[in-house]
């Protein structure tokens, strides 16, 4: 059970936040897009062996989305990035 | 009698017999034996039989390492207990496993008869033709572990969240001094050990150093800041230092079988110590083979002398400290060392004691079938036959790193001198300390594990104070290993078994690895090596070691497999705690359940673990007949539903329309303040999420409605829409679904009712058309008014804060009295939705059709460039143009047709072309009717399509999607 930093509440077990996967760039606008660019950007991820960028919820205190950076083999969480990016 | 108790010696207590009773025999005990004790004490060596050949096997270790199970018929009956570690109870009745009717004669050892039939993945290969389903029944039962009892006991646990600042696995030399030191300097400590007295393998090595042992636990029990938690087991490392520990039989608590702890430690300090391996060798899985620590362990332990002819067979020092006890305790004793030469002072203490030595030696086979009679084996000199009643064998140790491998912070490293695997790691959360890291030697343990702790402290920034270690060291000790793997079968010699939980032998390694699997975890699971009851702990690095052997390479080019919890067997009532039925995962209450229950509900889950009526039956009515008749109701009078769990959201903010487009397939940016729109939500891969009305209350305040089981997604799709890619736009977002209790009226009469209510605002179809929404009060109470219609009839929802539930509900019943208002529960409620062609998410919305496919596409707004889900839509759509759309249907000859029936051309066993999503019997039209989906379904209007329900075929008519005032005339009105 991961211990994870919310940049408002402190260090929070795992259970009060919902994950919300591989922090991916905002939407773009379908409109430019071809449809392998568009479908790339939905379902498409790096699924990284080491450091990479996550997204989690707090949804069962402030509410607040804020990323992480997180090791997915050794789970260590290094100090997060700005929240809502 | 060979195995027998001494008249002295053992932490038993003699003043305290103990009757118990295994496959009908009765024996006895004393406080303090195991099953396993108690039964080596009664000279009763065979204790079970093999998993899938059903050898005769007995104790092969003296704790968890052993793989020996009984069933525990009495008292609180439960299966698979394991005999080396479970405590014996006066008047307990135990039954071995896997064997019938006993282990002595066991019908089951037949299938050694098959042995060639039953290799390695033998279930792809044999027992196939004509069906493997002829011979599943014999297989299943010849095969297995404990039975199930018929009685179930319910062990009475409890969980507990802990935190320490240390945590220090095993309680043994390493152990007692690292929670000693850590203790000392006031730091918070945890202590845990399997066993139910502290001292690990001081215990049963017969140490002489008891002094010291003393000193620690007198230390221990003066510090209020430490916490001993005996007879308790690590069982998981998780991350951020989550550990999670298994406390059996917790002191403190005597009405508790079990605590589970999920420990948050600052450091970890595993002091777990190190697991003996065996040398297999052919049929070395008879009866009376054991580890030499284990003959160590029942005579310290236990007081029982379990050969008085032993053999000790070794490739290293430490199984001499066994010779010595048990010539010191009668037995005849002879050692077989596999090395060439065996250092002199070794050699002086043996003869001193009478015990025979051959060095050079190697086992070539045990004889003896139930229990091991003599051993063969041959040196320098020849081979030789030796009679025993005892083989004691060490081939060295194995340090229990399992834990930091489990951290996933560690890897496995080979250390040659000691011939195994220890640990290599970096991290800065825990230290291992003392046998778990192959440092062997009660003192130097002791060191480290007072180190291990100073560490950690540093990394606390807390100050170590230093704590006595012991001065005497051990006279045997496994520093050095001279490899001996396994002894390979010769003429004549039977299976040799490196696992003796899965029952398999070389021959199944290198059956496995000439099939192609090749790699040690393929191995594993090919041939269940390391997956049985003792999860590998005396088998593995001997598997690793012969895969090596057999293919030519070192063993730590093989490597070890993932290192997985739980490290022992944990009871999975253990792990739920007091979380059980209704507790587990609580219901969800309107302020109304209790009136629901009072007026005889049936209650139903509703989706989300909301509770809502699902019928109101009457006497003598079943569901059906209470369904009709409340759906009657609606239709011809007036019926009230509690649509409380409905998903409700507050919307406000400037942006609030621009978001709404974004989410919403429709339009919602020109809505008026006081009207409501239906749509529907997507996914942005094109998925249906949910559907509801948005109503706007004013300029700057929606309320958003979402299905009840989609509430929860839905949420979270909207934060992270808009904290995510809109974070500039101005909404507040606020679920309030509890906040409001909600009546709704349905029905021809519903606006009588209302106004029967005294509603201080116009109730007219003019001021509050189909739609629209109003503010005001009812019978005193405020309340929101929506004019929405689930049911095709005219219908107020009426939403009040949740206080006023109750209140309102007693007030419309009371106004609804001479209205005959009927309360109505989602049996009746899905009647009338699909009556009315209305979809449920769940049923028609399942997942996979689409706007389009619903008959929605007059939903999606005409000037809309974009909205989440359209892109992705595009592209399903053009993928796939043949789709599944939603059709009505209507069953022949009156037939009921089941949910999720498929529907196939002409009624045939292959591929579906639709499925029924809802059947009903319809109050309106007297018969069946029911909604689904069909391929290309909207230009097969008037066609015959069949459901098939297994080799049923029911003919249904292909009609537009609505059963019931197509024109909404009455919702309208």
């Amino acid at each position: 059970m991961l211990l994870i930093d919310c940049p408002f509440c402190g260090k929070r077990p795992e259970g009060e936040f919902s994950c919300l996967g591989e922090a991916v760039a905002p939407r773009p606008d379908p409109a430019g897009l071809d449809d392998d660019t568009w479908s790339a950007w939905l379902v498409g991820r790096e699924n990284r062996r080491g450091f990479h960028s996550e997204r989690w919820w707090h949804v069962r205190s402030c509410g607040r989305v804020f990323t992480i950076t997180r090791d997915t083999v050794t789970h260590a969480i290094q100090p997060h990035a700005e929240a809502g990016q | 009698m060979t195995a027998m108790r001494l008249p002295n010696g053992g932490l038993v207590d003699r003043t305290q017999p103990l009757r118990f009773q295994f496959d009908g025999m009765e024996i006895t005990g004393f406080a303090g034996d195991t099953i396993a004790s108690a039964l080596l004490a009664n000279d009763i060596v065979l204790a079970g039989r093999s998993f899938k050949l059903h050898r005769p096997r007995g104790f092969v270790g003296a704790g968890y390492d052993d793989g020996i199970m009984v069933d525990r018929l009495s008292p609180r009956p439960a299966p698979n207990q394991l005999a080396a570690v479970t405590g014996i109870e006066p008047g307990a009745v135990y039954r071995s496993v896997s064997t019938w009717p006993s282990a002595r004669r066991d019908f089951g050892a037949v299938a050694g008869f098959f042995a060639p039939l039953l290799p390695a993945g033998f279930y792809y290969k044999t027992f196939m033709r004509p069906s493997w389903h002829l011979f599943e029944p014999l297989i299943r039962a010849a095969a297995g572990l404990g039975r199930v009892p018929v009685e179930t006991w319910q062990p009475t646990s409890e969980s507990r969240y802990g935190d320490c600042d240390v945590l220090v696995v095993g309680a043994g030399p390493a152990g007692l001094a690292a929670a000693s030191t850590a203790g000392a300097s006031g730091a918070r400590v945890m202590l845990v050990d399997d066993q139910p007295s502290p001292g690990g393998r001081l215990l049963h090595d017969g140490f002489a150093d008891q002094a010291w042992l003393a000193e620690m636990l007198a230390m221990l029990e003066a510090m209020p800041n430490v916490r001993r938690l005996p007879q308790s087991s690590v069982w998981a490392y998780h991350e951020h230092n989550l550990l999670t520990v298994i406390e059996r039989a917790p002191s403190d608590a005597r009405d508790l079988d079990f605590r589970t702890w999920k420990v948050r430690a600052r450091q970890v300090v595993i002091a777990a110590g190190a697991q003996e391996r065996p040398i297999p060798f052919p049929d070395s899985d008879r009866p009376g083979v054991m580890l030499a620590s284990a003959a160590r362990s029942y005579l310290h332990r236990h007081g029982v002398r379990v050969g008085a002819r032993a053999i000790v067979f070794t490739n290293n020092d430490s199984a001499y400290a066994t010779a010595l006890d048990l010539a010191q305790a009668g037995s005849a004793v002879t050692v077989l060392d596999a090395r060439p030469t065996v250092a002199p002072e070794v050699q002086a203490r043996a003869a001193d004691r009478g015990i025979r030595l051959r060095t050079g030696a190697q086992v070539v086979r045990a004889i003896g079938r139930a229990r091991v009679s003599a051993l063969e084996f041959e040196t320098a000199q020849g081979r030789e036959r030796l009679d025993c009643d005892l083989v004691a064998v060490s081939g060295g140790w194995n340090p229990a790193f399992h834990l930091a491998s489990q951290s996933r912070q560690a890897t496995s490293v080979w250390r040659p001198d000691i011939a195994t695997f220890v640990a290599r790691h970096a991290s800065e959360d825990f230290s291992i300390a003392g046998a778990a890291t192959g440092t062997f030697g009660t003192s130097d343990c002791a060191r480290e594990g007072a180190a291990a702790a100073a560490t950690a402290l540093g990394r606390l920034g807390i100050k170590s104070p230093a704590v006595p270690v012991p001065e005497s060291g051990d006279a045997f000790v496994a520093n050095e290993v001279h490899p001996l793997w396994f002894v390979p079968r010769s003429k004549g010699a039977g299976k040799v078994f490196v696992d003796l939980s899965g029952d398999v032998s070389t021959d199944d390694l290198g059956l496995a690895m000439r099939e192609g699997y090749d790699s040690i975890e393929l191995i594993k699971r090919y041939t269940t090596a390391g997956m049985g009851v003792d999860q590998g702990k005396t088998g593995n690095v001997n598997v690793i070691a012969v895969v090596g052997a057999l293919s030519g390479q070192p063993a730590d080019a093989v490597g070890t497999t993932t290192f997985r919890p739980p490290y022992v067997p944990v009871e999975f009532g253990a792990i739920a705690g007091a979380r059980s039925q209704a507790r587990l995962y609580p219901w969800r209450h309107t302020p109304l359940t209790g009136w629901h229950v009072e007026q005889g509900a049936v209650m139903y889950e509703a989706g989300l673990r909301w509770q809502r009526p699902g019928y109101y039956p009457q006497p003598g009515e079943d569901w059906s007949a209470a369904a009709q008749r409340e759906a009657r109701a609606v239709r011809e009078g007036v019926g009230v539903y509690d649509g409380t769990p409905l998903g409700k959201f507050q919307l406000k903010g400037p942006d609030v329309p621009r978001l709404l487009d974004l989410a919403y397939v429709g339009d919602f940016s020109k809505l008026k303040p006081r009207r409501g729109k239906y749509s529907v939500m997507m996914s942005d891969d094109g998925l249906i999420l949910d559907d509801g009305v948005t109503f706007r209350l004013d300029e700057h305040r929606w309320l958003l409605h979402s299905s009840t089981g989609a509430a929860d997604r839905v949420h979270g799709h909207l934060e992270q829409l808009l904290q995510v890619h809109r974070p500039d736009w101005r909404v507040s977002l606020i679920p309030v679904t509890t906040q409001w209790a909600n009546a709704t009226l349905c029905g021809p009469l519903a606006r009588d009712v209302l106004a029967a209510l005294n509603p201080d605002f116009d109730i007219s179809n003019k001021a509050l058309p189909f739609m629209g929404m109003v503010e005001g009060h009812v019978a005193g109470l405020p309340v929101r008014v929506f004019r929405v219609s689930w049911t095709g009839e005219l219908s107020f929802e009426l939403n009040t804060p949740a206080r006023h539930g109750p209140a309102l509900w007693q007030a419309v019943m009371q106004a609804g009295a001479r209205f005959a208002i009927t309360p109505v529960g989602s049996e009746a409620n899905h009647i009338l939705r699909v009556e009315a062609g209305y979809l449920s998410t769940g049923h028609e919305v399942d997942g996979t059709a689409d706007v389009h496919d619903l008959g929605l596409s007059g939903l999606i707004g005409p000037a809309k460039t974009d909205f989440l889900g359209k892109r992705s839509m595009e592209i399903r759509r053009r993928a796939d143009p043949s789709r599944f759309e939603l059709v009505g249907l209507l069953p022949e000859q009156g037939q009921m047709v089941p949910e999720g029936a498929p529907i196939t051309p002409g009624g045939d066993r292959i591929d579906q072309e639709g499925f029924v999503s809802a059947c009903v019997m319809s109050v309106a039209q007297q018969r069946p009717v029911a909604l689904g989906l069909l391929r290309e379904g909207r230009r097969r209007m008037g066609e015959t399509v069949r459901a098939r329900v297994r080799d049923r075929i029911i003919a249904m008519q292909v009609v537009e999607p609505v059963f019931h005032d197509a024109s909404r005339s009455r919702v309208k009105s």
